[in-house]
């Protein structure tokens, strides 16, 4: 038995090659538990909540919403990028950790990706919604037409359209070819003709011929080469509906890569809130081990710092830009009437995550649950703060105002999570969450057995 | 190879059997060949068929994306002779509400009028508006009017109603039973004379005039110093030196229009003028007029008296004269008594306060500043008051005493306005027999027996002469639109005489008026020049000798001197500007305008000092209650005197449609009465927290300017020794731009607001609301920040929290030509045009709000519910105004399109009048003219604070203006380069004042 000294196995407990395969397909075959039933329907109520609110809001208008003459965007937006935000870490775990040959990934790609893909629909939602006349939403598209109308490309919203459209389309390709081989394994494991039916046809004809694992190999790195600018274009581009804006606190250059590392950043936090819940109910603990558990803290108190930085360099810049408008927005961010939201961004994202420099809470699933669930609040509310706090009090005083959501935006709000929980629910009974192809590549990389133990254990 | 072939027909076709000849394909049989498998004839391909999609893509988007078409459009059968659909006819008229006079062009669209302009010929007004006189075109289509004359609560026909009165009156008069008509000033000479015939023919019928808010003591003033009652002309841009004790000029004290025009005339510095009228203002409450004054004193309204006394005892020390025992003066009070001597016979002082003993002191000072016969003139007057307080008084105990058995009401609603509203209703409640003439159901009408309804000063005619020897008509600009009849008529049908009241005022004029032209060769072309103009002014001479009666002016003062000091709370009741008496309460235009100062609309409230509030620990929103039993919620209003309060009149209608009904509180009742005069103010108020806590809905909610060079302002000395004074900056951001501005060929329109002449009267925003059918969003909505204004005035406040200086900025859409909004919006929505504006077009626009976000200026306005009924989703509708009723959306603008919910909307800079005047230049085949287009804010505006015009035209007056050095750019430090600019604004302060 080979010993490695340095390396952590990935998967512990010895498993065989069979013993991954039905573990990992056992919530597909078998029947579902009481608590996910109960999940589905908390999660499905929310879902309707939402989809009446916001069939609430096309009917009636969007003066439903708490926004008014002097904030035009709220929580709609807020949501909106805080959901892109999410969808950051599938795309930065399955593509770029890929190509960078991060073999821990392979335990938890396929759910991030599956996130990624949801997040972006909840996302997607929003800009459609908060427009004023969401019917006539097709203008954004450059279709030709006798009128001879033409969208506005210097928009960075149509960028958005653009952006997102892509996102979502290189995601769910990306995904779906990781699934090809997995849905192949489950259409050969499920009993019911009708079952067996739907996997052949999703399966594509998957036989697993070496010719079909070369073209399998070749697409999946093609699309990782292809996801993996997205992550950092996508999020930039979004970043642009406010950095090419006149808005104080709105109109800063730092914006895209300070957007990209709090997506990723938020991305992960989303993956362990979800992970660490899903590895516990569906027996996946061998697969995602208290070291997978660590890495994507690591990743979190990286991006984390980058953050931090970012926040303050856009103090410093505010100060020593020398405009009054850009000092006082940033002035009015920490001490104004929007304080509050300020402290609770700076408490979640900046300060929280250091603790993570012990390896102690590193490793600590509690803590690091907690930790997740604040650091997704804390990155709503930096988006929050970034969308409301400076348009609140802009230019000129006159127009100064106050925004507070009203209970369509919160039930539109709850409608995403529930969308959100609703598919992840769905996604854990219909395909492997874990890739069970690929986490077999990695069984034998590091050693079985693990020496070096750390005196913290 | 070889060619065999077996016959000649296959030699030359290729096959045996001749060819078919197959019909010839439609273009779509020929794209759908492609499905015929392997025929290689077919002639068409994938690409045809993907062509097919496409198109077929594209017309179902294009007709997918059409909507709804116009329901109803019926053409004339017969075109009458002067309506070209698509042009309008404006008809020359007057506005009469009350004591408000001004006259106006009415604009009439295919038949119905939709806008009132100003008069530019008028010598009162000079083309001037205010808010209310835009606003009035509203009251055409209020649905609260009388449509029928009614007998109670039934309707009966105007024959039975006048066979029933006609008899009713005989039985009076053979009875000797004494009637009263009760109406509000008539400053009409014909309308007179008809009230005089009806006097005539009904002997016991007395005559009275009752004016809600009466310049009693001031007619009362004059006629004991001069001997002739009646009202001085006031001269207000003859004054180098003003002097206002409360007297709210501006806002509505006497005529205002006319006198914003002065005031700002003398006070304009474009064309190289340098001299500016310098204002103090004595106040208690912070008054539109206060907050423009240059120096402001705030002193409490039983403190008046005393000053005025002082002050005219100091000028009487200053000329050496005897001088009375009075307290005092304060070093303030010796100064300014030396700068009106110095300024003698080109000073003014004014005062507000409806009392007798004051305003002979008034007169006195002005006689001793020799401006009688400059600044004010008591040969010419303005004659749109002339009511007597205690007539008023006569009247109720006399119809308590059951003296007078009969009341013809008309255009009044004591019960409703009077101090005594109550008892007053009561009392009519009693009489045997009463009639109303009015327009609309009021709190007083409802009290009446019979009513014959009159019709709506755009339905009537009439004559009027507001001031002396300056006679204006008034025509309608439609047929009256339900069944009522003017007031005049129904008093001539009530004297049996010819009914026909424009016949009346034509013999009138032919008789009396017709004598006194200068030119026209027959009494037709007299008349008809006179209607077209809408006014006549003959020029005629008067000499007066103002000789002033100084007797009783010791006692007087020795009053004064000795009245006890009052200490504690005092109430002083105002007309808001923005609502004026009440009248116009139904008019959700003037509900929702909101007033200058507080910025509040939809509400009356009582405005406390800053330390008082500090003292009492209260806050905007609290409600007190007076010791009257009222309870009114609070606004903090910098610069009100402290232990002073002030709430304003013209709310809390119970009976008036739906609109105004219930908004606010009625506080007629805490008035006085006191020596034969109404008082405002009463002492000894009392006044306490409650728990309660109320929302008022406020347009603007932070009030300082956070330092920010928004309103940039200069003292006159500043200005004087450097005309870029408080402006240093525009020099440095005017040449900034690393890239060429933009250029444009043709025109490139502009607007230039002179913030040295805006009073901040807000008649600008109603103009633009009638014009472009902004919508109505109500109270609920204002709250929420939804409301729709194109043009706001933002008011900052600045320095001493205590007495404030008060900035006003009208903001608009500042058609930059470096928009930020229109390189956001992802479909192109909102455009430049090749001649500078910032378009919307609003079926393009999806509603992403991303343009109102960039906007610095925050002028852009989201519909956010379904104003206007145009939205295809129904039962949506927000309307709590009746805006969308037939009757109400007749006063839409054709020319401008009502937006649909989930648009974007703002200033179009007028476009539609730009479009109107360039197709006339081009009709014409000339060159537009300058001045020609104005924007409706611009013509409203009683200063001409607003000027339009081309920036490409090197002569016109706009360019004059930007020239200037007091030009600059609303936020032009970020670079959009605006096509609406500002002028600095200038205060006449001394340096040791602030």
């Amino acid at each position: 038995m080979y010993v490695s000294p340095i390396r952590e196995p990935l998967i512990t407990g010895k498993k065989t090659y069979k013993q991954i395969t039905d573990e990992i397909t056992a919530p597909i075959e078998g029947k579902a538990g009481k608590a996910w039933y109960v999940g589905i329907t908390i999660t499905i109520s929310a879902l309707l909540l939402g989809l009446s609110m916001m069939a609430w809001t096309i009917w009636e208008g969007i003066g439903t919403w708490g926004l008014n003459r002097t904030i035009g965007w709220g929580w709609g937006i807020t949501n909106f990028v805080w959901w892109v935000g999410i969808g950051h870490a599938g795309t930065f775990i399955s593509a770029i950790l890929l190509l960078f040959r991060q073999k821990w990934r392979t335990s938890i790609n396929r759910s991030a990706e599956a996130m990624t893909l949801f997040a972006v629909m909840c996302a997607g939602l929003f800009p459609l919604i908060h427009m004023g006349r969401p019917l006539l939403g097709f203008f954004v598209f450059p279709y030709p037409n006798t009128r001879g109308l033409w969208v506005n490309f210097n928009s960075p919203l149509l960028w958005d359209v653009f952006a997102i459209s892509t996102y979502f389309g290189v995601s769910l390709l990306f995904w779906y070819v990781g699934l090809i081989p997995d849905i192949g394994t489950i259409r050969d494991k499920v009993k019911s003709k009708f079952k067996k039916a739907i996997y052949g046809f999703l399966s594509f004809g998957w036989t697993g011929s070496a010719r079909h694992w070369s073209r399998h190999e070749t697409l999946s790195l093609v699309l990782a080469g292809l996801a993996a600018p997205l992550v950092l274009s996508v999020h930039s581009i979004v970043s642009s509906d406010f950095a090419t804006s006149v808005i104080p606190g709105w109109h800063t250059t730092i914006f895209p890569p300070y957007f990209v590392s709090g997506a990723i950043f938020s991305g992960f936090a989303m993956v362990l809130t979800l992970l660490i819940v899903t590895r516990k109910v569906l027996n996946l603990e061998s697969y995602i081990t208290v070291g997978h558990i660590e890495s994507m803290n690591k990743i979190i108190i990286a991006t984390g710092s980058i953050v931090g930085i970012a926040y303050i360099t856009e103090l410093f810049i505010a100060w020593y830009s020398g405009v009054e408008y850009e000092q006082y927005a940033f002035l009015n961010r920490a001490t104004g009437p929007y304080w509050w939201a300020y402290a609770i961004m700076m408490t979640c994202n900046v300060i929280s995550p250091q603790l993570l420099w012990f390896k102690k809470l590193r490793r600590n699933l509690a803590f690091t649950f907690i930790l997740s669930i604040f650091i997704n609040i804390g990155m709503w509310f930096e988006r929050f703060v970034i969308i409301v706090t400076s348009l609140h009090r802009d230019y000129l005083p006159s127009s100064w105002s106050m925004y507070s959501p009203t209970i369509v935006e919160v039930g539109i709000f709850i409608g995403t999570l529930g969308l959100f929980f609703t598919c992840f629910l769905l996604f854990i009974r219909v395909f492997p969450v874990i890739a069970i192809a690929e986490i077999k590549t990695v069984m034998k990389s590091s050693g079985e057995k693990f020496t070096n133990k750390d005196k913290n254990e | 190879m070889k060619k065999h072939w077996k016959s000649i027909a296959e030699r030359e076709n290729g096959s045996d059997t001749p060819e078919k000849q197959s019909l010839p394909k439609g273009n779509l049989e020929q794209i759908l060949d492609i499905f015929d498998n392997g025929n290689e004839k077919s002639q068409s391909n994938r690409r045809d068929f993907l062509k097919l999609c496409g198109y077929s893509l594209a017309i179902s988007t294009v007709l997918a994306s059409c909507e709804n078409s116009v329901q109803k459009a019926i053409p004339y059968l017969i075109k009458p002779e002067e309506i070209t659909p698509g042009k309008a006819n404006y008809y020359a008229s007057s506005y009469v509400n009350g004591s408000e006079y001004c006259s106006i062009l009415i604009k009439t669209r295919e038949g119905r009028p939709i806008k009132i302009e100003g008069n530019d010929l008028s010598s009162v007004t000079y083309g001037g508006t205010s808010a209310r006189v835009q606003a009035s075109i509203l009251g055409l289509y209020d649905t609260g009017r009388y449509k029928n004359p009614l007998k109670g609560d039934t309707q009966i026909s105007w024959d039975e109603l006048d066979q029933s009165i006609i008899q009713q009156l005989n039985q009076l008069k053979e009875s000797k039973e004494s009637a009263v008509l009760l109406t509000p000033t008539i400053y009409s000479p014909s309308t007179e004379a008809v009230i005089d015939t009806f006097l005539k023919s009904y002997p016991n019928v007395k005559w009275v005039q009752y004016d809600n808010r009466s310049a009693s003591a001031l007619i009362k003033a004059n006629e004991m110093c001069f001997g002739k009652a009646g009202i001085c002309d006031y001269r207000f841009d003859y004054a180098d030196v003003i002097v206002s004790f409360d007297a709210d000029f501006l806002g509505n004290w006497l005529m205002p229009v006319e006198h914003i025009r002065q005031y700002t005339k003398k006070r304009k510095l474009s064309d190289g003028n340098t001299n500016m009228s310098r204002h103090i203002q004595f106040e208690s409450r912070m008054s539109l007029t206060g907050s423009n004054a240059d120096y402001r004193i705030p002193v409490k309204p039983s403190g008046q008296a005393m000053l005025i006394a002082q002050l005219y005892n100091e000028i009487l020390k200053i000329k050496g004269l005897d001088s009375y025992s009075v307290s005092d003066a304060t070093e303030d009070i010796q100064e300014l008594a030396k700068e009106l001597w110095t300024n003698k016979g080109k000073s003014l002082v004014v005062a507000g306060e409806n009392d007798v003993n004051i305003q002979i002191l008034i007169n006195a000072i002005n006689y001793e500043l020799e401006n009688y016969g400059t600044t004010l003139r008591i040969d010419k007057q303005i004659l749109t008051r002339q009511a007597i307080d205690s007539d008023m008084e006569q009247l109720l105990s006399d119809m308590n005493s059951g003296t007078v058995k009969a009341l013809f009401s008309y255009g009044v609603n004591p019960v409703y306005d009077y101090f005594k509203g109550e008892d007053f209703g009561k009392a009519i409640e009693k009489l045997p027999f009463s009639v109303s003439l009015d327009l609309a159901p009021s709190e007083t009408s409802a009290y009446f027996k019979y009513v014959a309804p009159d019709n709506h000063f755009i339905e009537s005619w009439n004559d009027l002469e507001p001031k002396t020897s300056r006679y204006s008509l008034m025509q309608p600009g439609i047929r009256p639109l339900f069944d009522t009849r003017q007031f005049q008529s129904t008093l001539l049908a009530w004297t049996a005489k010819e009914t026909d009241y424009l016949k009346y005022i034509k013999n009138y004029w032919e008789e009396k008026l017709y004598p006194l032209r200068t030119a026209y060769p027959n009494f037709i072309s007299f008349w008809n020049n006179s209607l077209q103009q809408g006014i006549f002014e003959p020029k005629t001479k008067s000499f007066f000798n103002t000789k002033f009666k100084m007797a009783g002016i010791g006692e007087l003062i020795d009053n004064i001197a000795n009245a006890p000091k009052s200490s504690g709370f005092e109430l002083q009741v105002y007309e808001s500007s923005a609502m004026g008496d009440g009248k116009m309460a139904n008019n959700p235009w003037i509900q929702e305008l909101p007033d200058p100062l507080t910025k509040v609309c939809w509400d009356n409230y009582l405005t406390v000092s800053p330390k008082q509030a500090e003292e009492m620990l209260l806050e905007t929103g609290d409600v007190v209650e007076l010791n009257s039993g009222m309870k009114l919620p609070v606004y903090i209003l910098p610069g009100q005197a402290y232990n002073t309060v002030a709430v304003a009149l013209g709310y809390g209608r119970t009976d008036c449609g739906v609109v105004g009904k219930n908004v606010g509180v009625n506080v007629s009742k805490l008035s006085q009465f006191k020596n034969d005069c109404r008082v405002d103010f009463s002492i000894g108020v009392e006044i306490s927290k409650t728990e309660e806590k109320y929302e008022l809905a406020m347009t603007q909610t932070h009030h300082s300017m956070e330092g920010r060079a928004i309103v940039r302002e200069a003292s006159l000395g500043e200005y004087l020794k450097d005309p870029s004074a408080g402006n240093n900056s525009h020099q440095k951001y005017e040449n900034a731009g690393i890239y060429k501005k933009p250029n444009f060929p043709n025109h490139h329109w502009g607007l230039v607001v002179d913030l040295n002449s805006c009073v901040g009267c807000g008649a600008c925003s109603i103009a633009c609301q009638a014009e472009n059918n902004v919508p109505v969003v109500g109270k609920k909505e204002v709250i929420r920040v939804h409301e729709m204004s194109w043009i706001r005035i933002d008011r900052y406040f600045s320095g001493n929290e205590f007495n404030p200086d008060v900035s006003y900025q009208p903001v608009m859409c500042q058609h930059c030509d470096n928009a930020p909004c229109e390189n956001v919006c992802p479909v192109a929505a909102t455009t430049h045009s090749s001649e500078g504006l910032n378009q919307m077009a609003y079926n393009r626009c999806i509603g992403t709000r991303y343009c109102g976000n960039n906007c610095p200026y925050k002028v852009r306005r989201f519909n956010w519910f379904d104003y206007t009924k145009a939205d295809s989703i129904p039962n949506n509708l927000h309307d709590i105004a009746e805006m969308t009723i037939d009757l109400k959306r007749m006063v839409l603008n054709p020319d401008v399109t009502v937006r649909a919910k989930g648009v974007i909307e703002k200033c179009s800079m007028c476009v539609q009048r730009i479009q109107e005047g360039k197709l006339n230049a081009k009709i014409d085949g000339r060159k537009l003219k300058d001045g020609e287009i104005k924007t409706a804010c611009q013509q409203a505006c009683p200063a001409g604070a607003i000027i339009f015009g081309d920036l490409n035209d090197k002569d016109s007056q706009i360019v004059k203006e930007t020239s200037s050095k007091r030009n600059y750019h609303l936020l032009e430090e970020i670079h959009t380069l605006p096509s609406v600019s500002y002028l600095t604004k200038i205060r006449n302060k001394k340096t040791n004042e602030s």
